[in-house]
């Protein structure tokens, strides 16, 4: 198992963010990550970046737990994009790429922003500051951002969010053409229920900090009786019953 | 330590700075008041205090000095809260940077800012008061570092603050140099305090950095004792700032606050 997620817990004080989750990614899936607001996804995510100190459990790569791994050694493995986290914004684009891609030490640097920068289409505003950018081209920036190290381990929260149907249709595309086209183990947090289905090979559904079901979209949609992801969705979401 | 990924970090606020014209005018702007301000006081005091008397631009001095160690403290916290503004702090925080790597990368940086705030105003009070902290010759070079070294200090608590408490404790990072400026002795000798308070300022590196000055320009005789001893109160409580940078940002990981951190 490539990634192993072993009785992670988190607690904030006395509130409990993320209740003993146990899962496990495959290599070169991609995993979707559900629930409604406030059910410890950003947290599981944080948490797997290092960014959060779990209270308890393992987070364990390749059967190493990731502690026992230097902070830089890892996280080069890994990157993350999320609309709700910015590039500086008074930088341009190319500038922005080429710092992160320092930080990340990547060799022939400008050839690699140059093939990303054509792949999604950001070249025509390199000059540009990033702040000063649409949503959607501010979205193609991060997720160019977050492809220039060529991660193993890419985490994204909600990377479509708050995006037109086209630049959101655009995103999704690209990711899934990059998916087939390289090696990576994805998980994605969305609320797009059709995204979800489009990209990931199965899907964890969280509630209160714990993880209330877990499969294939088919087969959790079959389990529950529902005609797709969205109502399956709504039925675990809404459900009162104890798990 | 990983040289280019503390060049990257560096060139990520000098690229702030280049991109924009009234942030390098904002960098020059203060100091260069400063030393307007205290350019003519220091002239008034010249020609009126018998303290000072024969002594051109001790005070001229000790301003310039003790706004090289505001800029370096404040150059330091800024780019730590540009950060926090421009909510690229968990980018960099999820980037593979030693916490050490990013601690150099703003130590290093915040030198160019205060030097480009600093050295204009400097080269102007030559020729407008005919002073030059340059007078102070080979000592002023381990003075400016005792002060770097506290300035980076004082950052790096203010940052630490910052970890811990998020950006309300921004206005802190403002005040925080204005709070030791009173026992710093920066304008006015030791003897001035009470005697409680002497105790206290002595063991800050400012009293000793602007006691030597004060005596180098006013006997033309370096005790590079004082200056050592100011140099070696500074590097321990560099060191101590850097241990509570380091248990802050642990603790800010427990609490969760790396992830969220933004305007």
């Amino acid at each position: 198992m490539f990634i192993q997620i072993k009785n992670l817990t988190k607690s904030f004080n006395k509130y409990l963010a993320v209740n003993n989750i146990n899962f496990n990614i495959e290599k070169n899936n991609t995993v979707g990550l559900l629930g409604p607001n406030g059910c410890g996804k950003t947290t599981t995510i944080g948490m797997i970046l290092g960014l959060v100190t779990p209270s308890k459990g393992e987070i364990i790569i390749e059967n190493k737990n990731i502690n026992e791994i230097s902070r830089d050694k890892i996280l080069k493995r890994f990157n993350f994009a999320s609309p709700y986290v910015e590039l500086p914004k008074k930088l341009t684009v190319k500038q922005n790429l080429e710092i992160y891609g320092r930080l990340y030490g990547i060799e022939n640097l400008n050839n690699r922003i140059h093939e990303i920068s054509e792949d999604l289409d950001i070249k025509k505003f390199f000059t540009r500051k990033t702040g000063e950018l649409s949503s959607g081209q501010k979205n193609r920036v991060s997720l160019a951002k977050s492809l220039i190290n060529k991660p193993e381990i890419l985490l994204l929260d909600e990377p479509t969010a708050s995006l037109d149907p086209d630049i959101g249709d655009f995103i999704r595309s690209y990711i899934q053409d990059y998916k087939s086209k390289n090696k990576i183990t994805i998980l994605l947090a969305s609320h797009n229920m059709n995204e979800v289905v489009r990209l990931c090979d199965s899907v964890i559904m969280m509630r209160q900090g714990k993880i209330i079901d877990s499969g294939t979209c088919e087969g959790l949609i079959k389990k529950h009786g529902r005609n797709n992801l969205e109502e399956t969705f709504l039925k675990l979401a809404r459900s009162k019953d104890e798990f | 330590m990983n040289f280019n990924k503390i060049y990257a970090l560096g060139l990520r606020h000098l690229y702030l700075i280049i991109n924009s014209f009234p942030r390098v005018l904002d960098l020059i702007y203060w100091p260069t008041v400063q030393i307007f301000l205290w350019g003519f006081i220091s002239k008034f005091f010249t020609l009126n205090s018998e303290y000072y008397n024969n002594t051109i631009g001790i005070i001229l001095t000790a301003a310039i000095l003790y706004d090289f160690l505001f800029r370096a403290s404040i150059s330091f916290n800024m780019m730590f809260l540009e950060e926090i503004w421009s909510r690229n702090f968990t980018n960099l925080f999820i980037a593979p940077i030693k916490i050490r790597e990013i601690i150099a990368a703003l130590t290093f940086t915040a030198i160019l800012r205060t030097l480009i705030g600093l050295v204009p105003a400097v080269l102007i009070a030559i020729p407008l008061f005919g002073v030059s902290v340059l007078n102070l010759g080979v000592p002023l070079i381990f003075l400016l570092l005792s002060l770097y070294l506290f300035g980076i200090t004082l950052g790096l608590l203010v940052t630490s603050g910052l970890l811990r408490y998020g950006p309300s404790f921004e206005n802190i990072a403002w005040a925080s140099l204005f709070f030791l400026a009173p026992l710093g002795c920066i304008y006015y000798p030791i003897e001035i305090l009470p005697y409680a308070l002497q105790i206290i300022a002595k063991a800050l590196p400012l009293v000793h950095i602007f006691e030597e000055m004060r005596n180098i320009l006013m006997t033309e005789n370096v005790n590079y004792l004082n200056i050592f001893k100011s140099i070696g109160i500074s590097l321990i409580y560099f060191v101590f700032g850097i241990i509570v940078f380091y248990a802050s940002y642990f603790g800010a990981k427990k609490r969760g606050t790396l992830i969220n951190m933004g305007e």
